[in-house]
């Protein structure tokens, strides 16, 4: 990388920063109004996501990342989110007994 | 025996070996806990009630330490940068500032854990707590693991930079890679169990 | 890492001669000699799964009859002692196997007696139990998958890909180290109090919650086992990726190569979850909380001391996430290794190669969303149900091409009857047994009757035995004249591979019998107390004799490897006639010098057998 390109992504570090210390305060925020779980969960989780997303696109660098580390990383979600929501689907019929 | 490719970058991926190594492990990484979080879901919704974290955790204690931690992620981003620019003394510094948060996060984690222990929390006590305790350890695990390789580049480590100043910068971006992988974890865990 | 390549080439050289004995053979960071390491190791430790094994079958058999220790003790003995003088080797590789052997005999000796294992010679049910559960887990995660991984992938997939080493040599050897303290765990595990581990393999709880301290050992163990095979497989796909030869491209690669590469990314992905489980349960037996645990458990009527609000199927998904891909980890290399004996060996080029390397993607994929077939008694929904039960016949699909294209390359090939040979011949149809009966399991209505009988036994033994143990041997005589410069005895390989061959069936098929009858699992008397056993019961003293004759062939085997070792050495680098990259590195390549004498470059795909014009029948991969 060059030398002035180097200044423009440290530039990028600090509006990320500044962006991630703002979101954690709203997600903080948002806490405190004790929502129906349903849309604290999906709040949260839509705010942290765009945390982890900035974190892996700018300090990890994704964002220009080379093509075989990327597919590595596709496969790795595909599987990560079989292995998240499966388990529980399973026990899906148990589940809604247990809520009606 | 010369192993190839371990400071430059091979012509068709356009990587180094190490660097396609330390994603090769975070991938392993994100799998780990995945299954944590997965255990999490399961156990959640198949319970017949499930505490708030406030009732047990010290929400203004955890939000510092999501604080110090991405603070801590830039500082490690910008040791890197600061070697990209050859100044190595801003990365002394910047890597410094990086080692005295992950303790900093440790500190206020151990007092975290002992308020827990004085009123009488213990991961036997339910299931919230059990999680709690198994993912903020094995997340604590990986700050210590982090520390540890950070303080070796910052100290011992960083002879490096004299006689192979390009091995030596992508040391650092390996670390940082680990690094940002454990504050993304946190940045996860936090609202999942204090805020949830 | 660090020191083998910042070191300028000057001192390469005399930094190699002046190697000492510690460094070159035991903490060696040269892929061969940690390739051999695995190998012995984990050889021995089939052996000692085969020793448990042999001890469960005389219980099966003859239930409640006086165990005959010494009439196994004597030949163990005996043979560890041949091997040790056998002589003339150096290093004395033979005297430490020949010890190995000795000790495994040692802890033999331990096993057949004692109060509270096998009082006056009659085995307790509990030690029944570790038995089981130790067998497995020896078998698959210290014998098999250490063999196929780190021995065969270790020491043949470099040469293959024309590399000078591993990507990360110190990384290989850490890896090789944390296994053995892994293994050296579980043995230890046998010696504490109340014995080792003794819920069955799959440790499921609550059963292994509440179970003897050997379960937490157990644990521990397996998270060195985790860890090393974390290590090595990162290695595994970074050399791959990396470190491939000019021309190489990813579809030039030897079948062999793809199948590590597939089975390394099975490994890195799906083990983590089980390292997961195995914390939660160790969090479980020390910590005192309740993953695991339901509510109002009763043991031994009284109610279990645990807070409750946990569940015991979180285990089975996190455990057989991992131990479904597992499976493939147990067979992909073993496809590999067979595929390179009869590409070789019919002198034809593999027919269907990209089909095979799409097919082995394609299963990657699948197999991690097949895992809750294993569950399908566990009161899973319908919907949910009928999801696995389709993604497990989709996942027979590739599995089929691959053995489909193996078949068809057979056809019409002069094919060289040659032990290896012979093994992978054996591999095609045993494998199809093993994967056809597989499908009444997968669909979950006949997997209700068939659920935890023998025929689960029998159908995956089939599977791991005369399929991937076999396809082992293949690769153990097809590769012995690259590790050693020697090719094994033919007469004796042959007998090895018909006793095997038969025996095995003779083992296994009956298995399937008696699960079709009903006959229940992990039962330390064979079922004989039950009704409906009674007209297969007489199959059990049959498997439990094949199996002990099995043993005494592969006696063949064992002193095979040490006498050919004995032989002169032949100068011949490529005695099988073969295209692939490792048999253009120098014969028996010397120990931590590098591979190749010339970097070698590709310009053909793997197997160019029988090119029409030319005048050989074989064109390596590195001729223009």
């Amino acid at each position: 990388m060059e030398h002035s390109n180097i200044q423009q992504h440290i530039k990028k570090y600090f509006y990320v920063f500044a962006a991630l210390m703002v979101l954690t305060v709203i997600t903080v925020a948002i806490a405190s109004f004790h929502l129906p779980i349903a849309i604290a969960v999906t709040l949260a989780l839509i705010v942290a996501g765009v945390k982890g997303t900035m974190v892996a696109s700018y300090f990890m660098h994704l964002i220009s990342e080379k093509k075989t580390i990327l597919i590595i990383l596709a496969f790795t979600i595909f599987f990560f989110l079989g292995l998240l929501f499966l388990p529980t689907l399973t026990e899906i019929d148990s589940i809604s007994r247990n809520v009606s | 025996m010369e192993i190839p490719y371990t400071i430059e970058t091979r012509h068709d991926t356009g990587l180094y070996n190490a660097k396609l190594g330390i994603w090769l492990f975070l991938a392993s990484e994100v799998m780990l806990f995945g299954g944590l979080f997965a255990s999490y879901i399961l156990l959640r919704t198949g319970a017949s009630e499930w505490p708030h974290g406030s009732t047990y955790l010290n929400i203004p204690l955890a939000t510092l330490n999501t604080v110090v931690l991405i603070a801590s992620s830039v500082t490690m981003v910008m040791s890197w940068a600061s070697l990209m620019m050859n100044e190595f003394k801003k990365f002394k510094i910047y890597m410094g500032i990086t080692i005295l948060c992950g303790f900093l996060f440790l500190i206020v984690k151990y007092f975290e854990y002992s308020a827990k222990f004085e009123h009488g929390y213990f991961p036997s006590n339910n299931t919230f707590l059990a999680i709690y305790f198994t993912l903020t350890g094995l997340h604590g695990l990986h700050v210590i693991g982090g520390i540890v390789v950070n303080s070796y580049f910052w100290g011992a480590g960083s002879k490096m930079w004299f006689f192979q100043p390009k091995r030596f910068t992508n040391r650092i971006e390996i670390a940082g890679l680990y690094w940002h992988f454990v504050d993304l974890v946190w940045i996860f865990l936090f609202p999942v169990l204090y805020l949830l | 890492m660090k020191s083998t390549t910042q070191s300028n080439n000057k001192t390469h050289h005399e930094e190699h001669s002046e190697l000492n004995f510690w460094k070159k053979y035991i903490f060696s960071t040269d892929h061969k000699v940690i390739g051999i390491q695995y190998g012995i190791t984990s050889l021995l430790f089939l052996l000692l799964g085969f020793m448990l094994v042999m001890m469960m079958r005389w219980q099966i058999a003859y239930p409640e009859q006086q165990f005959p220790l010494y009439n196994f003790l004597i030949p163990f003995g005996v043979i560890g002692v041949i091997i040790m003088f056998i002589g003339g080797l150096q290093p004395k590789l033979n005297t430490v196997v020949g010890v190995c052997i000795i000790a495994l005999t040692g802890l033999f000796w331990y096993l057949g007696t004692g109060e509270e294992r096998m009082p006056e010679g009659i085995m307790l049910p509990e030690f029944y139990n570790q038995l089981g559960a130790m067998h497995g887990t020896i078998m698959v995660f210290l014998g098999v998958v250490p063999l196929a991984v780190g021995a065969f992938g270790n020491y043949v997939m470099p040469l293959q890909i024309g590399a000078p080493d591993m990507a990360f040599p110190k990384l290989n050897m850490a890896s090789y180290w944390v296994y053995f303290i892994g293994g050296v765990i579980m043995i230890a595990s046998f010696f504490v109090p109340g014995g080792a581990a003794n819920s069955g393999w799959t440790s499921y709880p609550p059963l292994a919650n509440i179970a003897t301290t050997g379960q937490t050992w157990w644990l521990l163990g397996m998270v060195f086992l985790i860890t090393s095979s974390l290590l090595g497989s990162v290695n595994f796909i970074v050399t791959i990726i990396q470190l491939r030869a000019t021309g190489l491209t990813f579809m030039r690669l030897p079948f062999f190569v793809w199948t590590q590469f597939i089975t390394s990314f099975l490994l890195l992905l799906a083990f983590p979850p089980l390292e997961v489980a195995g914390i939660l349960q160790l969090m479980d037996r020390v910590a005192g909380t309740s993953f695991f645990m339901p509510s109002g458990l009763v043991v031994s009527g009284q109610i279990f001391p645990a807070t409750g609000g946990g569940t015991p199927i979180l285990w089975q998904h996190l455990f057989w996430f991992l131990a479904h891909p597992e499976v493939y980890v147990l067979i992909l290399p073993a496809m590999g290794i067979i595929a390179e004996v009869i590409a070789n060996n019919t002198r034809r080029p593999l027919w269907g190669y990209k089909y095979m390397v799409y097919s082995i993607i394609f299963l990657c994929f699948i197999s991690f969303i097949v895992w809750a077939h294993h569950m399908y008694i566990t009161g899973m929904g319908t919907k949910i149900s009928a999801f696995f039960q389709t993604t497990t016949m989709i996942i027979s699909v590739p599995s089929i091409v691959i053995l489909s294209s193996l078949f068809v390359s057979l056809y019409g090939g002069s094919i060289r009857f040659n032990t290896p040979m012979l093994f992978a011949l054996a591999f095609l149809p045993m494998f199809g047994i093993g994967g056809l009966t597989g499908l009444p399991l997968g669909l979950s209505t006949s997997d209700i009757h068939l659920h935890d009988t023998y025929y689960v036994i029998g159908h995956f033994h089939y599977v791991v035995a005369p399929g991937t143990i076999f396809a082992l041997f293949a690769g153990i005589y097809f590769w012995y004249p690259k590790i050693t410069g020697r090719i094994l005895n033919e007469t004796l390989g042959k007998i090895h591979f018909w006793g095997s061959f038969v025996c095995m069936n003779f083992i296994f098929f009956p298995m399937l019998i008696q699960g079709l009858q009903g006959v229940a699992r992990r039962m330390y008397d064979g079922g004989q107390q039950y009704a409906h056993t009674q007209n297969v019961l007489y199959l059990n003293e049959v498997m439990s004799i094949a199996a002990w004759v099995m043993a005494v062939f592969q006696v063949f085997f064992i002193i095979n490897m040490f006498i050919s070792l004995r032989k002169e050495k032949q100068t011949d680098t490529n005695p099988w006639k073969a295209t692939t990259l490792d048999w253009t590195a120098t014969t028996s390549p010397p120990l931590a010098h590098g591979n190749f004498e010339t970097v070698p470059e590709v310009y053909c795909e793997a197997y160019e057998y029988s090119v029409p014009g030319d005048a050989q029948d074989f064109k390596p991969q590195n001729k223009q």
